[in-house]
């Protein structure tokens, strides 16, 4: 079985994740809808993490640590200049699909052994990193235009 | 001065108790007798109280109430009895003025218009439409609105318009769409008439809308009163008369309202088959209310779990109900969920569309709803939806231009965000009418910076030389109310038609005038190469309005100029099927929420990200209102060891915004002089405070310093209220918003006003002076080296 691995993945990339939206939300202090949202999505992920933790356990012995190659490459640091928040936010929404996939395949295999509270927390993750997604890309937008036809 | 009342020592004047027929009373003040009356209708608060502009020799004298008006049966308040003097004051703007070296001078409308034209054709070309924003107010004319809206969105094609509607309004519009899809309040003040309970939560009526006040008043004294609610952290007017009132700690409206709906669910007390065949989210609403057990509520919010009870069996318990919500909902944390709560409540028990059953949403201002209708703000005209491309479609037929040109490609953008992108010289040029940001903006330190920075280039648009516009560099002089010919909408949707009445003083212009002049000279055309603007008067805007919200719900198609002129102010819709208005909206149960009608697609109430239209269509709830609702979160700044106070701020009831009429009022003036920290006995106790002492209080953004006034609050709470500036008093530091925050709701993008961490400290008479001192040359020195490189 190699669902551990995934189990693993999904957890540490939401670890991941929470670091990111904590970064993102430090490097853009000046727009305080960025900031605070930031936060209060960091704030959901830390939950999962927690919540994930019983299971993460019970599947340990599958686990192995193959290395984030996404989460490695992307927002190591937080830029800046006219395009940082733009290309900040792109990166954040790059990394929660990551979770997001990871967690979509994980959830097929629980269907598979019918282990419901596993099902039940991929759920979960499905549904607040689509809410994440959906505020990220909302965000983007409207810095797009103002960024990349007037900024300097 | 003759006057049928004193306004001022008896503010609601003589009470007529009633229950059904609310009796005429008319309220008139007048300097000498007036060779005419003109019909208007009062702008200084949003209840739109009719009101006839009395003439003398081409001079405003006076003011009565229009007895026919079915807003005020004739009754005015003290604003509105003593606000007109402003009219005639002797310090109105009457020439343009052009910074030039740095100083302010008279100019020709000429010149100031071609420099106007001059600097946005240079800004178009280095920054595209998109570096020229408008901020705009709750005070122009709907015909105003309406013309400025066609000129930036078909003419320039930017999206960054909206105005200070964003600091007072923006989340009545929000709740009112995320409920019932689109704006538009569903009561009528008439419901006042006969209802049986009053819920105000963050509402100081008797303050803000003083003859809406005088009509609650009547009935509490008639027979049969309602039982009236009022949920307040101060210990107001309004929560004086009120059966029972909480009082819940800053920040926690989501808890007390969810508190009161679980509450109210828990006991079975709602319309089954009303939430099954009218509505859609009922069970999730349920999970998520069910969590506030009234223990719980008294834990988070102060509020006691035996008042919370007696609050729900009111709410839960009358037939019908009257509910308004303001600026304590929506410059607070969470402002758009707890307002929606107020809709639910309204949704769970069915009541709603009938007499006796209204839903205020409230403005603050009054000519914020025809912001939002107009679309001069972050809206579309006709209440249409950015990201229906239909509707898109229809704005572009109307104004036979590309429907590209229209942005639409996200919402427009909100007041925040515009002055955040001035700061970043993303937005080059500012035109600012009617309204007093260096003033009524948050963290005012950032907003004088702002005006001030030597890449933007700032238009002020105002009949006074407001602090807003002494930072200008061209001042435009604008006629007001009483001086020009337009439209208004109050909150209950009641359209009034104010005449002028004499001319504008000098050389000043109607804000319709401004607008179209510059239209001509940017040489702004439609598709076949006919000017864009095609009205020249406001009767002719009007007409072009009446086309743009026909069929929409704010439909003003079956209206007129004569037919406004007639008697009383008409409530829309008013078209071929109701010629006479309409008092409820939503009889038939069916709302606004179906794909192809709603004003948005909604917001994630957290985090305010939109519904895409593939999401709605997808759960396209068919004329059902949308039951939402969402946990509480605290505030993001919360007093600490530093600054250990809860600041709020707010208004007075002698004084509208930052008092630029009022405060030319010398009756309201004496009435209100100065600002002050309102602190309760216990905190005035522990720092040894005495009444009128000097107080300085700071946050992590400002300080100001301001009396003692002891009383009246929670312990740890303090309250300032937000209309005192400098145009007329500039000594100290005393403008409430000093002190506030740059944050705000997720959804309706309104500022958190209501909250800030302060500590307080005594001031000695030393402190006083040196920091006025300090502001006043560091003012003056940033101005005159930034307009003096500039020039």
């Amino acid at each position: 079985m190699h669902i551990g691995q995934y189990i693993d993945l999904v957890h540490r990339t939401e670890i991941d994740l929470v670091k990111a939206f904590k970064k993102v939300a430090k490097a853009h202090g000046d727009e305080p809808d960025v900031y605070q949202t930031c936060q209060l999505l960091a704030s959901w992920s830390q939950k999962l993490v927690e919540e994930f933790e019983p299971i993460v356990k019970r599947y340990k012995e599958e686990s192995d640590k193959e290395p984030d190659r996404l989460t490695q490459t992307l927002l190591k640091d937080t830029r800046k200049g006219g395009l940082a928040l733009l290309r900040d936010l792109h990166d954040l929404y790059l990394i929660t699909t990551e979770v997001k996939v990871c967690c979509t395949i994980l959830k097929q295999a629980s269907d598979g052994l019918r282990d419901k509270d596993l099902t039940a927390m991929c759920e979960e993750i499905e549904r607040q990193t689509t809410r994440q997604l959906s505020w990220l890309l909302t965000r983007a937008k409207q810095a797009a235009p103002q960024t990349l036809i007037v900024a300097k | 001065m003759q006057q049928t009342r004193d306004s001022i020592k008896d503010i609601w004047g003589k009470r007529s108790p009633y229950k059904g027929d609310w009796p005429v009373r008319v309220d008139e003040q007048i300097e000498e007798e007036p060779d005419k009356w003109v019909q208007s209708a009062c702008v200084l608060c949003s209840n739109g109280c009719g009101m006839d502009i009395g003439v003398k020799d081409g001079k405003i004298v006076g003011v009565r109430g229009r007895a026919v008006d079915i807003v005020n049966h004739g009754r005015l308040g003290p604003k509105g009895l003593n606000g007109w003097v402003a009219n005639n004051s002797a310090d109105r703007l009457k020439r343009p003025l052009i910074r030039k070296n740095g100083k302010l001078e008279e100019s020709s409308w000429d010149e100031a218009m071609e420099l106007i034209v001059k600097k946005s054709k240079e800004v178009i070309e280095k920054q595209t439409s998109l570096g020229i924003g408008f901020y705009t107010s709750g005070q122009l004319f709907l015909e105003e609105y309406y013309t400025l809206a066609v000129i930036g969105k078909a003419g320039l094609g930017t999206p960054h318009m909206d105005g200070n509607t964003r600091l007072c309004t923006a989340t009545a519009a929000a709740a009112l769409k995320v409920s019932f899809g689109s704006d538009g309040q569903p009561g009528s003040y008439t419901d006042i008439d006969t209802t049986e309970a009053i819920l105000h939560v963050g509402h100081n009526v008797a303050s803000q809308q003083t003859v809406l006040w005088m009509r609650i008043l009547d009935r509490l004294e008639g027979e049969n009163p309602p039982k009236l609610v009022v949920i307040d952290p101060r210990k107001t007017f309004t929560a004086e008369k009120a059966t029972v009132h909480l009082a819940p700690i800053t920040g926690t409206n989501i808890p007390v309202m969810n508190g009161l709906l679980n509450l109210i669910i828990d006991s079975g007390r709602i319309n089954k088959e009303f939430i099954e065949n009218h509505t859609v989210g009922f069970e999730e609403l349920k999970q998520i209310v069910a969590k506030w057990p009234p223990e719980r509520v008294e834990e988070v919010s102060g509020v006691p779990a035996a008042k919370l009870r007696e609050a729900a069996e009111i709410l839960g318990s009358a037939s019908t109900l009257v509910s308004t919500a303001l600026q304590g909902v929506y410059q607070s944390m969470q402002a758009t969920a707890a307002a929606v709560q107020v809709n639910n409540l309204h949704l769970i028990r069915g009541l709603i569309g009938r007499p006796g059953c209204g839903i205020y949403q409230m403005n603050g201002q009054p000519t914020a709803q025809n912001n939002r209708e107009c679309g001069a703000d972050g809206d579309l005209p006709g209440f249409r939806n950015w990201g229906n491309k239909e509707h898109i479609a229809e704005l572009a037929t109307l104004w036979n231009v590309d429907p590209d040109i229209i942005p639409h490609w996200s919402p427009p953008t909100h007041a925040m965000q515009i002055w955040r992108y001035a700061e970043q010289g993303l937005i080059s040029l500012l035109w600012i009418s009617g309204t007093n940001p260096a003033v009524s903006m948050p963290e005012l330190q950032r907003i004088r910076n702002i005006l001030d920075k030597e890449d933007l280039f700032v238009i002020v648009q105002d009949p006074f030389m407001t602090e807003t516009a002494e930072r200008a560099d061209v001042v435009l002089p604008a006629a007001i109310w009483g001086e020009k010919t337009g439209c208004f909408t109050n909150v209950d949707r009641t359209v009034h038609i104010s005449h002028k009445a004499i001319e504008p003083p000098g050389e000043a212009r109607s804000d319709l005038d401004i607008f179209i002049d510059y239209a001509k000279r940017m040489d702004f055309r439609d598709k076949d190469g006919d000017p864009l603007i095609k009205w020249q008067t406001s009767e002719e805007a009007f007409e072009a309005w009446k086309q743009c919200s026909k069929g929409r719900p704010c439909d003003y198609s079956g209206m007129s100029y004569s037919k406004l002129s007639q008697g009383s102010g008409i409530q829309w819709p008013c078209n071929e099927q109701f010629p006479d208005g309409t008092p409820h909206l939503y009889t038939t149960h069916l709302f606004n929420t179906s794909a192809n009608i709603c004003e948005t697609y909604g917001y994630d109430l957290d985090t305010g990200a939109a519904v895409t239209a593939e999401e709605y269509k997808a759960i396209d709830p068919k004329g059902k209102a949308f039951l939402k609702g969402t946990d509480y979160q605290q505030p993001y700044e919360i007093p600490d060891d530093l600054y250990p106070l809860w600041l709020t701020t707010g208004r007075q009831v002698y004084h509208f915004h930052t008092r630029t009429k009022t405060g030319r009022s010398k009756a309201l003036s004496d009435a209100a002089p100065d600002a002050f920290i309102q602190i309760s006995e216990e905190d005035a106790a522990r720092y040894g405070i005495k009444e009128g002492e000097m107080i300085v209080v700071e946050s992590r953004r400002g300080k100001v310093i301001e009396p003692a006034k002891i009383g009246g609050v929670e312990p740890g709470l303090v309250f300032i209220p937000f209309h005192y500036g400098y145009w007329d008093k500039s000594d100290r530091p005393r403008a409430a918003n000093e002190l506030t925050l740059s944050e705000w709701d997720p959804v309706s993008k309104q500022p958190h006003f209501k909250y800030a961490a302060v500590r307080i400290t005594k001031a000695d008479a030393g402190i006083i002076e040196s920091t006025a001192d300090k502001i006043e040359k560091a003012a003056d020195t940033i101005k005159s080296k930034l307009k003096s490189q500039e020039a």
